[in-house]
């Protein structure tokens, strides 16, 4: 603080704060006290609100429990409540969507840090920027023309008479999971690019002289030296697809629901505020628990995730 | 046109750590004074306090006469460069030069015929266009010291802005430092841990060690007559003897070492311990038979020739090393190694001394 | 086999490029088939209607206005508040550091569906509790902007912040020393500075607001924004006129990164130029 009164001066100190102070306060900390203490709240008729029965309650938590249905998780056959299904499913799927990122994004990296002639990687970059900055729904719309049933890819397929007549390519969460990736793998590409351009080539090189075979060296040397960049990217892909309402919503099939999904029904179509704010303090918590157990994992810092 | 500078019983302390104790000294108007020590030693500290970018914890500074407590650095007739100079990488060069105009608010027209007056006394005068990231070290230099001179300061304070320099520049650079300072007249107070720049190029030199000044004054007295061994070693090099004194009398007194009594100047800070003798290099002097006084027995180690003088380094009986200095004028004898010769010195040129003056 | 394995990983390069890039063609393309279902299968014919239908659409217009103001407003805020707060970080040290700072970044990792639904519900509650009408406590497309600030204003925070690491505060100190005063010393030394990382900042900010969805959709009230103009054209009855739609913010996106990338490379040759200079300069130098 001293600090900033010798270079800045009294008033332009107090400004400062005061900016970052309504940041903090106003449209982060006190907006998710709200949402917590909304979601232990009964919904009620407004004559009611203040009332005798508006008394904390655990009753919106507890309905991710109500409406049990039969179905089959990975070939066992169980008995569960749809809500939890629902939860389950999309963090399932995000883990999955993050994984294949990054085996996607892995060589893509790997070929932009040391291989590729620097001279050619504005280019590169700069074909990689375009999708990026096509907006999360146009990207999603392009995939549903795509996988439609009859389609482009259903079209090439036929008269390349792999198939005899048009797949129904969005069933289950098959449209999900594609359009997720696609959307994306971006978000894990940048930050493994940046860990692996900062490795030093003559590492690999003394592998190789060492008489590494190549899988060995990526083993021992990049993969561990891109761990900081990997996590990175690992906690945006899947923060990014857990969260996401566009993707399951335009690429979504009969079969498949997401939670924001779930989230945004009680919100607009049962008007139930509280149980909304019950069910994304829920989606919030578990978006805490990949990004503590990646940290974990990685042994990396907050501070090393967001670059 | 110029101003004086008094420190009074100034102290600067950093947490627990005193970094400048006790500093007294007084700086006339007009005069190129610098302030010479190792790193750490506080003369950084000192002119960021002459500054204003630091408060003094105890003291007093004036300038001028005036209290300078509570004045910050834009309010002080002081500029200050800095040791990476510190130039404004996006400001043409006339704007970095005319920039303490611009914020007294003074109209672009003057601003840029004053940039321009002090690029040509600068000796750069195509230059006001020009992007910082154009010029060389030299040049910058050059117009650090314009942008300075632009705000008419009573007071330059220049933190080491030569040592990013190469030797040859440095030494150009020295020159035309002393020229600025003589035309202009302004005071200049200097900060450096070379003696040779401070040596050359200042009126009076304020040696520090430890947050202390250890002594303040002319370049000559200082090499000649150092107050104590830390400057004595700081400023040059010594042959030096260990033991007590004896006998002291009118300015001179004995010295009882390992090579029996020795004469020399008696120091006037010469009490207590660790009291030594420094004798100079190049007052030490070789010669085959043995002299009245100060004379000790030795051998002769190594001979190094450095070009304009050769040092002879000889050994005593019990192992210390003493080095002599010979002019290299062709008329001097270089001895041999391994011949037996006798060191000597004048006792005029031999000063007893103490360590150094530890702060509190 | 060295050679193979390069060969093979410049391969999946281009392939991966062409997976990113061939949907948006796709997308584009169908923009100018005569069908009524946006697609390019069965191709019946060349034709600029679907262009002439967005012409005329009115709601597409409305909800571009609003996009637009949105985006503005957003960016603006989160410039303002992710430069003050990078400046605040970068002033302080210790725990009071690791600790605003993990604050700001972990906006970042909020679903955006938590934001939008946490905004909301607090200012219809401080509305509420204070028995305002005022429009700011209702829901709108405000609360999106403030919304959309929360996380955004963290990626400029970020940006500024790593501009401001590279800033030698000596230039500070030299400006205070000629004189200039706190505001001064702000304007002319460390705003221009700063102002390359602002700028991209705000463009950054831009962006994100544009193609925001989540926390729009929750705070939006009954507004419309493009995004969720074509969201809802996409679920309900859709022809192509979003496809003329995504095809011409594509050509829009596109130009603006061909013509930031020409700036940028005509600011490096003059750079490079200048350093040039001062290495004859300094040959010069070496000469006397």
């Amino acid at each position: 603080m001293g600090d900033m009164f010798r270079r800045y001066g009294k008033s332009a100190t107090f400004i400062i704060c005061l900016i970052t102070a309504f940041w903090l306060l106003m449209l982060v900390i006190l907006p998710n006290v709200t949402l917590l203490e909304s979601s232990f709240r009964p919904l009620l008729p407004v004559t009611e609100i203040g009332g005798p029965n508006d008394q904390y309650t655990f009753a919106n938590y507890l309905k991710v429990f109500n409406g049990s249905i039969d179905t089959t998780l990975m070939g066992i056959p169980v008995h569960i409540p749809v809500h939890v299904l629902t939860f389950t499913l999309t963090l399932f799927y995000s883990v999955v969507v993050t994984l294949l990122c990054f085996v996607l994004a892995y060589p893509l990296s790997y070929f932009m840090a040391k291989i590729i002639s620097p001279k050619s990687l504005p280019t590169m970059f700069l074909l990689l920027f375009v999708p990026l900055w096509v907006s999360e729904v146009l990207r999603a719309f392009a995939w549903w023309i795509i996988l439609a049933l009859k389609g482009p890819l259903s079209s090439l397929l036929v008269w390349l008479h792999l198939i005899d007549q048009p797949i129904r390519w969005i069933s289950g969460y098959n449209g999900v999971l594609i359009g997720l990736v696609y959307t994306y793998v971006l978000f894990m590409i940048f930050p493994v690019y940046n860990a692996m351009s900062s490795l030093d080539s003559n590492q690999i090189e003394a592998a190789e002289d060492l008489g590494s075979p190549w899988w060995r060296t990526h083993l021992r040397i990049v993969l561990p030296h891109c761990k900081p960049g990997i996590a990175s990217g690992a906690v945006m892909v899947f923060m990014l697809s857990a969260g996401s309402l566009l993707v399951p919503t335009i690429l979504g099939s009969t079969t498949s629901q997401w939670f924001t999904q779930t989230i945004q029904q009680w919100m607009f179509d049962a008007l139930d505020w509280n149980t909304a704010a019950a069910y994304a303090f829920l989606l919030l918590l578990m978006c805490t628990l990949f990004v503590s157990l990646v940290m974990r994992l990685f042994r990396v810092k907050l501070a090393d995730i967001a670059k | 046109m110029s101003a004086g500078i008094d420190l009074e019983n100034v102290c600067c302390d950093f947490g627990s750590f005193r970094a400048v104790d006790n500093a007294n000294v007084s700086i006339e108007p007009g005069e190129f004074f610098s302030f010479l020590g190792p790193s750490g030693c506080g003369k950084t500290t000192i002119l960021r306090m002459i500054s204003g970018f630091i408060e003094p914890t105890h003291g007093q500074i004036r300038i001028g006469g005036m209290d300078m407590r509570g004045q910050r650095p834009n309010q002080r007739p002081t500029a200050l460069i800095f040791q990476n100079l510190a130039l404004f990488p996006l400001m043409s060069i006339w704007e970095n030069i005319s920039f303490g105009l611009e914020v007294r608010g003074v109209d672009k027209k003057t601003r840029r015929a004053k940039a321009q007056a002090l690029l040509d006394m600068v000796d750069l005068p195509d230059a006001a266009d020009k992007m910082v990231s154009q010029l060389s070290g030299g040049q910058k230099q050059r117009v650090a010291i314009a942008r300075a001179l632009a705000v008419e300061p009573k007071v330059m304070l220049l933190d080491e802005p030569l040592s990013a320099l190469d030797l040859k520049l440095r030494q150009h650079m020295r020159a035309e430092l002393r020229t600025i300072q003589k035309r202009t007249g302004v005071t200049f107070i200097y900060i450096t841990h070379d003696q040779g720049e401070a040596l050359a190029m200042s009126d009076r030199v304020g040696v520090m060690s430890q947050g202390r000044i250890q002594q303040v004054a002319n370049p000559r007295d200082i090499y000649n007559n150092p107050v104590n061994g830390f400057v004595a070693a700081f400023v040059g090099e010594n042959n030096i003897f260990t033991g007590s004194v004896a006998n002291p009398s009118g300015g001179m007194a004995g010295f009882d070492t390992a090579f029996g009594r020795l004469n020399a100047r008696l120091g006037e800070q010469a009490k207590g311990d660790n009291i030594k003798l420094y004798v100079r290099p190049e007052h030490t002097i070789l010669t085959e038979t043995a002299g009245s006084e100060n004379t000790i027995p030795v051998t002769v180690s190594e001979v190094s020739f450095e070009g304009a003088f050769i040092a002879v380094h000889a050994k005593t009986e019990n192992g210390q090393t003493l080095v002599a200095e010979v002019r290299n004028d062709g008329s001097a004898t270089v001895p041999s190694i391994g011949a037996k010769r006798f060191a000597s010195f004048n006792a005029a040129h031999a000063s007893i001394l103490p360590d150094a003056s530890k702060g509190a | 086999m060295y050679k193979f394995r390069q060969t093979l990983a410049r391969v999946y390069a281009y392939t991966f490029i062409l997976y990113l890039l061939i949907p948006l063609g796709i997308m584009g393309a169908a923009a100018f088939n005569d069908n009524k279902t946006p697609s390019i299968v069965p191709w019946k014919g060349f034709t600029w209607r679907w262009f002439d239908a967005l012409w005329a659409d009115d709601t597409m217009w409305h909800a571009f206005q609003n996009t637009i103001f949105v985006a503005i407003a957003a960016s603006a805020l989160a410039v303002l508040v992710g430069t003050s707060a990078a400046i605040l970080i970068n002033s302080i040290s210790g725990k009071l550091r690791t600790t605003l700072y993990g604050l700001m970044i972990s906006t970042l990792l909020i679903p955006g569906a938590v934001i939008g639904i946490s905004t909301m519900i607090m200012w219809t509650k401080i509305g509420n509790g204070i028995h305002s009408d005022f429009i700011l406590f209702k829901p709108g497309l405000h609360l999106s902007v403030l919304g959309q600030v929360s996380y955004i204003a963290a990626m400029v925070m970020l940006l500024v912040l790593a501009r401001l690491q590279s800033f030698d505060e000596g230039l500070e100190e030299a400006a205070l020393d000629l004189g200039a005063s706190h505001n001064q010393v702000m304007r002319r030394i460390l705003l221009p500075h700063l102002y390359p990382a602002i700028g991209a900042g705000a463009a950054v900010a831009f962006f994100q607001s544009i193609e925001n969805y989540n926390v729009t959709q929750f705070t939006r009230g009954g507004a419309n924004t493009l995004t969720v103009y074509v969201f809802s054209k996409v679920r309900s009855g859709i022809t192509p006129t979003i496809n003329a739609l995504a095809l011409m913010l594509m050509i829009v996106t596109l130009a603006l990164a061909v013509v930031y990338e020409i700036k940028r490379r005509s600011r490096a040759r003059v750079e490079a130029a200048r350093e040039a200079e001062a290495r004859r300069a300094a040959a010069l130098e070496e000469a006397f």
